[in-house]
């Protein structure tokens, strides 16, 4: 039984998406299924591991409980949206440097993650990242590189910005 | 990925899984339903009324609702979305109290300066309610109305005398929020009312909210909010409420009544924190039996009111 489809428009990564989805279509189903952006994985489906973390208008969420239909008109950015011009992000570069995954399953939530904080907070102590990424979990528990790799690229784009300044 | 959903599909049973045979779409969780996303408080009112029979439930943050849309523990047949509902969102003084609407984000009450100064207890409370991203979605209305028995905001509101603002078809009410919570996940709103707004009276004085939870944002286990007024050497006036202890958050008026005009010391708190738990019978689960919840309950009580007098006598 299907339920009548909703139609929505939002941006992903910086391009327009017009869709008609079902209401209980998850917005991490949306990503992956009928965008094809399988990046944002899917873990525990009921917002207790974070690897499912998108960006929605800039704020970090769990797009596994959030249904597609709540995106309408909102700005969602997904890992894919992270490089640019063939460029690593600063994050990316620091986790593949910093050996900050491991099977890589938590990585991009992480990395959505990490983007917020650094956007709040662009000089964060050791403690504060780990405090600000316990809503991810690592079942590697490469925590540790986590951290380094997240610091890395908040003091190289400390750098950037004063550069830029 | 196929784990998750081959557990999903059992806990939904068989029905689901010859469903999720027919059809294309294996990857869908939540049950089907029907949807609006009305733009007026009157629109939401009157869908909420007119689908009764669908049995709807109005969307917030959708942080606990979906969840347990995805486990089909629930299966409304209508939601009423009301992120695109104008004025239900914001912080406002008015007086001696802070007007927070239904729809405000967990993430804005705890960098509110408003909420930091008028209710500090509240942003307390919230920095311990779940993770940054559930706060960014999450809503104190939907909290509140959701009415986890171990949620934090409960607490809050009664140790606040909170007022709770519904509107329905019969108009608009004002719920005191000792009367609004009635049990685990059971709330005084009718079901074609719509929480819209939250009253926090302005709390002057000191004040904590310590919790025990397995690990950091996970549910409590027991969470206790107090307040404490002082006049000089002594307490004029406490407000105490608990969770993890009781079918709902309660107030420990008997350990509120210990505290009137007690002095400001150790021997007071821990007597609070015996008449707090006088009489209580939790009920176990697997995360603690009733003897440690009352042990905890307890020790927290304790620890809070003596970390909110110490506050009290910092701001004088």
């Amino acid at each position: 039984m299907a339920s009548p489809t909703c139609t929505i428009s939002l941006t992903v990564n910086g391009r327009p998406q017009i869709a008609d989805v079902e209401p209980r279509r998850l917005l991490v189903d949306f990503l992956r299924e009928d965008l094809g952006l399988v990046g944002t994985h899917i873990g525990c489906e009921h917002g207790v591991c974070g690897t499912c973390t998108v960006l929605l208008n800039g704020a970090s969420i769990r797009s596994c409980i959030t249904f597609a239909v709540q995106a309408d008109g909102a700005e969602v950015s997904t890992v894919e949206g992270l490089a640019s011009g063939g460029e690593l992000h600063p994050l990316q570069d620091e986790f593949s440097d910093k050996q900050g995954l491991q099977c890589g399953y938590c990585t991009p939530g992480m990395l959505m993650r990490a983007c917020e904080i650094l956007a709040q907070n662009p000089d964060p102590t050791s403690e504060q990242v780990r405090a600000a990424i316990a809503s991810n979990l690592c079942r590697c528990t490469g925590y540790q590189f986590i951290v380094e790799a997240v610091l890395g690229a908040a003091a190289r784009m400390r750098e950037t910005t004063e550069v830029a300044s | 990925m196929t784990v998750a959903h081959v557990t999903v599909s059992a806990r939904a049973g068989k029905q689901n899984v010859e469903a999720a045979a027919m059809s294309r779409e294996v990857t869908v969780k939540p049950p089907p339903f029907s949807y609006a996303a009305p733009a007026t408080l009157t629109e939401a009112v009157r869908l909420l009324a007119e689908h009764a029979q669908a049995e709807p439930r109005v969307l917030a943050g959708g942080q606990s609702l979906i969840p347990l849309m995805n486990f089909r523990l629930a299966k409304p047949g209508y939601l009423i979305d009301l992120r695109n509902v104008a004025g239900l969102s914001g912080i406002r003084r008015e007086g001696d109290v802070l007007v927070v609407g239904a729809m405000t984000r967990l993430a804005e009450l705890e960098r509110s300066p408003e909420v930091a100064l008028a209710v500090p207890l509240a942003a307390e409370a919230v920095g311990l309610v779940a993770h940054t991203p559930i706060r960014n979605s999450g809503t104190i209305g939907g909290s509140l109305a959701h009415a986890d028995p171990a949620a934090e905001l409960p607490a809050v509101a009664l140790a606040l005398g909170a007022e709770l603002v519904a509107v329905g078809p019969a108009g608009t009410r004002r719920i005191p929020a000792a009367e609004f919570l009635r049990g685990p996940f059971s709330t005084a709103l009718e079901p074609d009312e719509i929480l819209t707004e939250i009253r926090l009276p302005v709390w002057r004085g000191g004040h904590a909210f310590v919790e025990y939870a397995r690990i950091h944002a996970n549910f409590a286990i027991v969470a206790v909010a107090a307040l404490v007024a002082l006049d000089g050497d002594r307490i004029r006036r406490a407000a105490l409420a608990l969770t993890g202890v009781a079918p709902t958050a309660i107030r420990a008026t008997a350990a509120e009544r210990v505290l009137a005009g007690a002095a400001c010391d150790a021997a007071a708190a821990a007597a609070a924190a015996d008449a707090a738990v006088e009489g209580l019978a939790p009920a176990g689960d697997l995360h603690a039996s009733p003897a440690t919840r009352l042990a905890l309950a307890r020790t927290y009580v304790r620890r809070a009111i003596e970390l909110a007098i110490s506050r009290a006598q910092d701001e004088r």
